[in-house]
Order: structure tokens, then C-alpha cells, then sequence
């Protein structure tokens, strides 16, 4: 296999093992600012995998919220935090028990879609595949489905 | 119980409790006792959407049970003509009643309604989501008539897929273990989902058709609902299903001897106005069991 010609970074985060095609809705959802930089690789070669994606960005840690969107998206991803060039967490990405102001309704006539103050709340149904229930509306729906 | 909001949220033995309590306030109304068990209690009933029996039902209910209502039954004659949104409605109206009844087009706004107020919440009917008072009644009526709900054999037929009030129906008959037979047009079949849930939750052994015949042959209970025409988009399409989708005299003679039908009413063409006078129609009788039923609920849940 030739190099990436990748350099490393020092501080920030790099989300492995992402579903090929998957990298590109992970980048959406981290929502990169005009002052961060990030990378992103798609279908590299993987021992685990066969193929894989990967994002990399400088000087970020995700957040819970973000987390738990790339576990919808890429469920076997696997987060590094690297601090002063150093691997200083590795962990993989799981499916929380609820999913509360991550995803939005995707039924346009749920209450969490109208002008009220109020964040959706998802229950899984169902992990493999996924299956998820809208507290409010009560309506399943699948991967596919799923609004960010 | 503090609220009622889906009957999902009901196990077997809380709903067999909400019917023996029915039967026993409807002993009570055949004795022609008033009753003073919610005296200086009041109900406010908010119906964001048009109602008539379940708005009036509540309401009869309420002051069978010597309570007051107060409320509006109308966008047009609420705050909300003015912009308000319902999180303020609730945070004023609250401080006007004992309990909430509410009634709104969008999907779980009685659930949200139920998280922003401390006082007993009661659903009417949330979009095409749930209605569980009209889900209680409609048990009540299945028991009363057939002197049981559990194993029977029990047709919905109508537009399954926009009426509010089959889906929670389907799901209660399933814990009751009843062999189901789903009847609709073509297209406005219950959603794939929801057949799986029920047969995944409970085991259940369900017939689904688009031929009318095929859900009247061995049915106990025949429970008919209307093609919901204000749902489609396409009025043309909503009137020719109403005249296709019609049951008649003659597809009732090949009904058992004891069936019942059922419909939770308003009818439109749906069922031959001839049957009305056979012994198989009960919706007329169904009806009156709004008012024990959510006399019932009312009692049960505003202390």
C-alpha cells in the first residue's frame, strides 16, 4: 500500500473506520468553520474493513451530540483524541439508549417540527438494523429516514 | 395513571380497570343518580381541530360528574388567531382548570402538553397519531356486546391509513390477543411498520386485504371506519373510493349470526343506511358509551 500523503496532527480529532461513502455526512454534521481545517479520506484501504473513510480535523474534540450523529451514520467508527501528537483516548462509537435534540422528526407533522420549544426525543426500537421511535409523534423510522 | 395520552401507555390491566370503572359509572347514568364526585372542579377542553361528539361527550361527562367546563372549540375563538403558540396557551390556560383535554393537528402535541404542565393531560386526538378515549370506548362496546376481548375475530375496514382511530384500535385488540383482519383501498393500507410491531410485540395473526368480502366472512366484530377525505389532497380520488369502498346488505348475509358492526362515527357512505336496522349495527348504541367511559377517565385522573 503507498503512503498517504497525509500529514499527522497534533491536537484535534480523527474518526476511523467510517463506513466508505459514509465520510462525507460526517464532515456535514461536524459542521467545519471557516478557521478549522479537516481532512477527509475516502475508500482507503482497511485490514478491519476492506475499505473505509476516515475525517480528520485540527484542534477539535466532538461533542456527545456529535458523537452520537456519526454513530448513526458510521456505526462501527472508532474516535481517537490526539493530544501533542499522541493517541490520548481511542474509543468506538455506540448507539445510546436515546436520542435527545440529535436528529430531527423526519415526519413534517410532528409537534418537535412546529414553532414550540421543544427538543425531539427518539427511542431505538431496534440497533441492526436501526429502528428508531419518535416520543412525541410515535412514528418508526429507519436509517434511511433519519434528518440531521 | 396521572395522564392519558396514548394507549400505548396502558397495560391489559390498567384498560380492564378504565372498563370495569365504565360499566359502573354506566350503571349510574341508567339510575339517573347525579353525581357531585368532581363538584368545583373544572375541565378545560382546548380542541384546535373540529370535534363534535368527543368535544360535547367530555363536556357531558364532566358535568355528569357535577364538574364545570370551560374552553374553546376553534382556532378562530382561541389566543392562537393571534399568534400565541401552544406552550404559552398551556402555561395560561393551566392556571384556569383541574385538567386538560386537548385535541391538535400535529402528532404528539398532547404528549409535549403533557410535559409542560403538572395537570392531568387527556388526549383527543393528536393528528392521525392516537385517540385513546375513542380506543376505550371502542373496547368498551367490543365487551359489552361480545362479553369479552380476548381471542375474537375482528375485522378494521375503511381508510386504514389516515384514521386516528384504527391504528391505536389495531394495537390494543393485538394485546388482547384478537385474530385481525385489516380491510382498506388499495393504498390506504396501515404502513408496513406498524403490522410488524404487532406481530413482533404480540405474535399476532393477521389477514390483510383489499377485498371486502375477504373481512366479513368470519368476523365477531366488524369495525368500520370512513374514507378520511379532508386527509387527501386529491378530493376527486377521496369521493370515488367513498362509492367503491361501500358495505352492503347483501355482503352482511354472509356474516355469522352474532357479528357486530361497529364505527366511530361520523358515517358517510360507507355502510348501506339499510343496515342501520339490522341487528348487526351497534355504532349507535356505541356512541352513548362516550360518556361513561370519559366519565371514568375524568374521575380516575382529576383528584
Amino acid at each position: 500500500m503507498k503512503e498517504l500523503m497525509v500529514k499527522k496532527i497534533n491536537n484535534g480529532s480523527v474518526i476511523d473506520h467510517i463506513t466508505v461513502g459514509a465520510g462525507l455526512k460526517v464532515i456535514n454534521i461536524l459542521n467545519i468553520t471557516s478557521d478549522e481545517t479537516a481532512v477527509l479520506l475516502i475508500n482507503v484501504e482497511s485490514k478491519k474493513l476492506g475499505r473505509k473513510d476516515i475525517v480528520k480535523i485540527e484542534n477539535r474534540e466532538l461533542t456527545e451530540n456529535e458523537i452520537n450523529k456519526i454513530s448513526l451514520i458510521a456505526p462501527n467508527a472508532t474516535l481517537n483524541i490526539i493530544k501533542n501528537g499522541e493517541v490520548k483516548e481511542k474509543r468506538r462509537v455506540s448507539l445510546p439508549n436515546f436520542l435527545e435534540d440529535v436528529i430531527k422528526c423526519p415526519n413534517s407533522n410532528c409537534i418537535t417540527n412546529s414553532n414550540e420549544p421543544v427538543k425531539t426525543k427518539f427511542f431505538f426500537e431496534k440497533k441492526e438494523p436501526i429502528k428508531l421511535r419518535c416520543f412525541y409523534c410515535e412514528k418508526l423510522f429507519n436509517s434511511e429516514e433519519i434528518i440531521f | 395513571m396521572k395522564n392519558l395520552i396514548s394507549i400505548k401507555d396502558l397495560n391489559k390491566e390498567e384498560i380492564e380497570k378504565i372498563l370495569e370503572k365504565t360499566r359502573d359509572m354506566e350503571n349510574i347514568l341508567k339510575q339517573n343518580k347525579s353525581l357531585d364526585l368532581l363538584k368545583g372542579k373544572i375541565l378545560a377542553t382546548l380542541f384546535f381541530e373540529p370535534s363534535t361528539r368527543t368535544r360535547l361527550s367530555f363536556t357531558s361527562a364532566m358535568q355528569r360528574l357535577g364538574g364545570n367546563v370551560i374552553g374553546f372549540e376553534a382556532i378562530e375563538s382561541s389566543s392562537v388567531a393571534k399568534g400565541e403558540n401552544l406552550t404559552d396557551t398551556i402555561k395560561t390556560i393551566e392556571k384556569y382548570c383541574d385538567a386538560i383535554v386537548i385535541r391538535h393537528s400535529k402528532e404528539g402535541a398532547t404528549r409535549y402538553v403533557s410535559e409542560i404542565t403538572d395537570k392531568p393531560v387527556i388526549n383527543a386526538g393528536d393528528g392521525t397519531n392516537q385517540h385513546p378515549t375513542q380506543t376505550l370506548l371502542d373496547l368498551y362496546s367490543i365487551k359489552k356486546f361480545k362479553e369479552r376481548l380476548n381471542n375474537l375475530n375482528v375485522t378494521l375496514l375503511g381508510d386504514l391509513k389516515h384514521a386516528r382511530v384504527m391504528k391505536p384500535l389495531a394495537y390494543a385488540l393485538a394485546l388482547f390477543k384478537a385474530n385481525l383482519t385489516f380491510v382498506s383501498p388499495f393504498g390506504l393500507e396501515f404502513e408496513r411498520g406498524f403490522i410488524d410491531e404487532l406481530k413482533e410485540k404480540f405474535n399476532s395473526k393477521i389477514i390483510q386485504t383489499n377485498y371486502i368480502y375477504g373481512g366479513i366472512k368470519n368476523a365477531d366484530v366488524l369495525y368500520v371506519c370512513r374514507i378520511q377525505k379532508e386527509r387527501f389532497a386529491d378530493q376527486y380520488e377521496a369521493e370515488k373510493l367513498q362509492k367503491a369502498f361501500k358495505i352492503t346488505l347483501e355482503m352482511i348475509g354472509q356474516a355469522k349470526d352474532d357479528m357486530i358492526i361497529l364505527h366511530s362515527l361520523p358515517k358517510v357512505t360507507e355502510i348501506d343506511p339499510m343496515i342501520d336496522k339490522t341487528k348487526y349495527a351497534k355504532y349507535f348504541e356505541q356512541v352513548a358509551f362516550g360518556i361513561p367511559v370519559r366519565m371514568a377517565i375524568l374521575n380516575m385522573l382529576i383528584l
